[in-house]
């Protein structure tokens, strides 16, 4: 997709104030999370196998080298075949003359983030095949022309009526004209019209949630069942997925997969968990004829061994960003980039570069309940807080707060003139502000106070105050 | 070429080159053993209570289920439900001979197909590999036998599932797997596994949860007591 993570700021002010949006993203909010809580609630062993998750993850990623080859050697015993890409744009043209080969007009397509990481939808139809999202949240935002706005509701961001007037503008040409505005309607209306397309379809495209490196196998998880429909019917089934979701086996799979749909949806289990290993065998009557498994790296081998190899071990859950108050204000679109929310502050520098992605990691306020629901326990504030290390350091950061950053630098670096300057600025702080108790405004910090009022201090510094206390304490 | 790019990449990462024999046979040996991990406790208690627990489950995300003594009734069940929702007597049913076992012929008006689903089935009927209690969760494996159309494209999707077959954890249903194969490289897989968990369902409008988005939009269980066979 289009990168437009340099205009965060704007994208995120026009976002506070498009009512549809606030609507969306506050019923996300309540849904997702509440959704979440209620099923660890009802898991006492959740968060021992989050640990066990993590072990396994981290196991896997110091070994990623040995699983790949695993992998790779058992699905071709199985009669796939993987192609390995380290760029999107190979990627793209393996896919492309894989359709090729199939002599494809039309594919099916499961959801993908790695598919959008590739930006594959625009390439296929520049080069005359037609791809159709078939999962319904992605099938609205295809019929929009827009980016998904969260990695599992893409369509989050859309109310009914938006998504009726899509429908009715859409699908005249199935001879469907009634505009429809009860949910399960619409559903039907979706249904009847892929039906056919997945008949019809001579490639179907999915991603792959996991990859066992002990069988061979592809793992896909969904509710609708629309990725199965697409793997099965045509005649050839493309899974584009990454480097990173291979696991050793069978059973290392089955632990992740207990915290994957109740960190997501809050389901105890996803409706569909599909375990998929080569094309049709000997004797079968329905089934692929072929199977291939496009592995993409795009710079995640880059990331083993820095501050970012933590992130290797993320399986796109979304909880990071269904819990995120930044998330919650401005929503997915505005991080401009195919991951949103603090995940996508945390890998989307690395894709597509600081520079490009420099507000993302400041798009936080740091109060941590990123990390604490991360089923994968990845330090998302720390990521974002190397990236504005980096920021910094490459003189990414604007000159006005790197100059700020500098002189508080300088100050803090000599604590008794540090001491000296806060006990100042604090007792005349507290002195000004006595009577309100806050400030509506203060000289050269506009920026801030525009969108909040101060608290005065109370006219002490910390250190003071710390002081005093340990002084008390020790006469008591 | 892009493979040995990207396992170059992955070793400099890693500080290491390729792996050394000793630490290759490790992590043989680590697949090789499959070692179970944690397994929540909900699912730990004697075999009745696993049936009990997947009936729970089942039911909790809109599945139904019809428990039955024998495979005599199964006929029976399937006309009824079939009256009760308004369906077509035509089924479609999975060609394998577990399903021959049950008296179809005692309700002469089902018109039944064997084969696999084409696009106008309306009700399919399967058997069923095995179900985990833990979530509700059917595993269905496919086969020239059990092809896995027939777990997704009709409307109504009827599955006979017996009892002996219910396990408590994921974990037991692959080993279940791993001894039907009887293989130990890692080829035991059919081609496709499918684990499902109550009828098709979105929540992409508006967070309205939706049943029937493009697989089955019900789902019904006949679970056959028959703990001795």
């Amino acid at each position: 997709m289009q990168v437009t993570s340099h205009d965060f700021k704007a994208k995120a002010r026009k976002a506070m104030q498009d009512p549809n949006l606030r609507i969306a993203l506050k019923r996300m909010e309540t849904g997702f999370a509440g959704n979440r809580a209620a099923a660890i609630s009802r898991l006492p062993e959740f968060d021992a196998l989050r640990d066990a998750a993590c072990a396994i993850k981290e196991h896997t990623i110091a070994n990623l080298d040995y699983y790949l080859e695993r992998f790779e050697s058992q699905l071709t015993r199985q009669g796939g075949q993987v192609h390995w890409c380290a760029t999107p744009r190979q990627a793209r043209e393996t896919i492309l003359s894989l359709c090729r080969k199939a002599n494809a007009r039309t594919c099916t397509k499961g959801k993908s983030m790695v598919a959008e990481e590739i930006a594959l939808n625009p390439f296929l139809e520049a080069n005359g095949i037609e791809p159709i999202e078939t999962d319904l949240g992605e099938y609205i935002i295809q019929l929009a022309d827009e980016p998904p706005s969260h990695i599992i509701g893409p369509a989050v961001h859309k109310t009914k009526d938006q998504i009726s007037d899509l429908f009715v503008q859409h699908h005249g040409k199935y001879g469907k004209t009634e505009r429809l505005t009860d949910p399960q309607a619409l559903v039907n209306e979706a249904r009847e019209i892929l039906r056919q397309k997945y008949i019809d379809a001579d490639v179907g495209i999915t991603g792959a949630n996991f990859m066992i490196a002990e069988t061979g196998s592809t793992i896909i998880v969904t509710n609708e069942g629309n990725g199965d429909l697409t793997q099965m019917l045509p005649k050839m089934h493309i899974v584009i997925t990454s480097i990173e979701k291979v696991v050793p086996t069978l059973e290392d799979a089955s632990t992740i997969l207990r915290v994957l749909a109740r960190s997501a949806t809050g389901q105890e289990f996803s409706s569909y968990t599909t375990l998929s290993t080569g094309p049709k065998r000997p004797g079968d009557i329905d089934g692929p004829e072929e199977f291939h498994v496009v592995l993409l790296d795009n710079g995640r081998s880059d990331m083993l061994g820095t501050e970012l190899e933590d992130a290797l071990r993320c399986i796109r859950c979304g909880a990071c960003m269904n819990h995120c108050p930044v998330y919650h204000s401005v929503g997915g679109h505005a991080y401009g980039w195919v991951y949103p929310g603090p995940i996508g502050a945390a890998i989307d520098p690395h894709f597509i570069g600081l520079e490009e992605a420099q507000h993302l990691p400041n798009a936080s306020t740091f109060c941590g309940k990123c990390e604490s629901v991360c089923p994968m326990r990845i330090p998302l504030p720390k990521i974002m807080r190397y990236w504005r290390e980096q920021a910094f350091e490459s003189k990414i950061t604007p000159a006005a707060q790197r100059a700020g950053l500098e002189l508080w630098a300088w100050f803090a670096k000599r604590p008794n003139l540090y001491r000296l300057a806060t006990r100042i600025g604090i007792g005349v702080l507290g002195f000004m502000g006595r009577g309100k108790g806050r400030f509506r405004s203060l000289p050269l910090a506009g920026g801030w106070t525009d969108g909040r009022d101060l608290p005065a201090p109370e006219g002490r510094t910390f250190h003071d105050l710390w002081r005093a206390e340990a002084k008390r304490r020790g006469r008591s | 070429m892009s493979r040995e790019q990207i396992f170059g990449n992955l070793r400099r990462g890693l500080k290491r080159g390729a792996l050394d024999a000793e630490a290759v046979k490790k992590l043989e040996a680590r697949i090789a053993a499959h070692e179970p991990n944690l397994i929540p406790q909900r699912s730990r208690t004697d075999h009745a209570g696993q049936v009990a627990l997947f009936v729970k489950m089942a039911e909790a995300v809109s599945a139904t289920v019809s428990r039955v003594a024998d495979l005599e009734t199964v006929p029976d069940v399937v006309a009824d439900y079939l009256a009760k929702n308004n369906l077509p007597s035509t089924i479609k049913m999975s060609p394998d001979a577990s399903l021959d076992r049950i008296p179809w012929s005692k309700r002469p008006l089902l018109e039944i197909a064997r084969g696999r689903a084409v696009g106008s089935d309306m009700v399919s009927v399967t058997p069923c590999f095995a179900a985990v209690a833990e979530t509700g969760t059917l595993m269905l494996t496919s086969s020239g036998d059990t092809p896995a159309t027939l777990n997704f494209l009709p409307d109504n999707h009827i599955v006979v599932l017996h009892a002996k077959d219910v396990v408590g954890a994921y974990e037991e249903g692959f080993a279940k797997l791993r001894a039907r194969e009887g293989k130990r490289d890692g080829t035991f897989m059919p081609r496709t596994v499918n684990f499902v968990t109550g009828p098709s369902r979105t929540a992409d409008i508006e967070l309205t949860l939706i049943m029937g988005a493009h697989g089955p939009r019900r789902l019904h269980v006949i679970l056959v007591d028959d703990e001795a066979t």
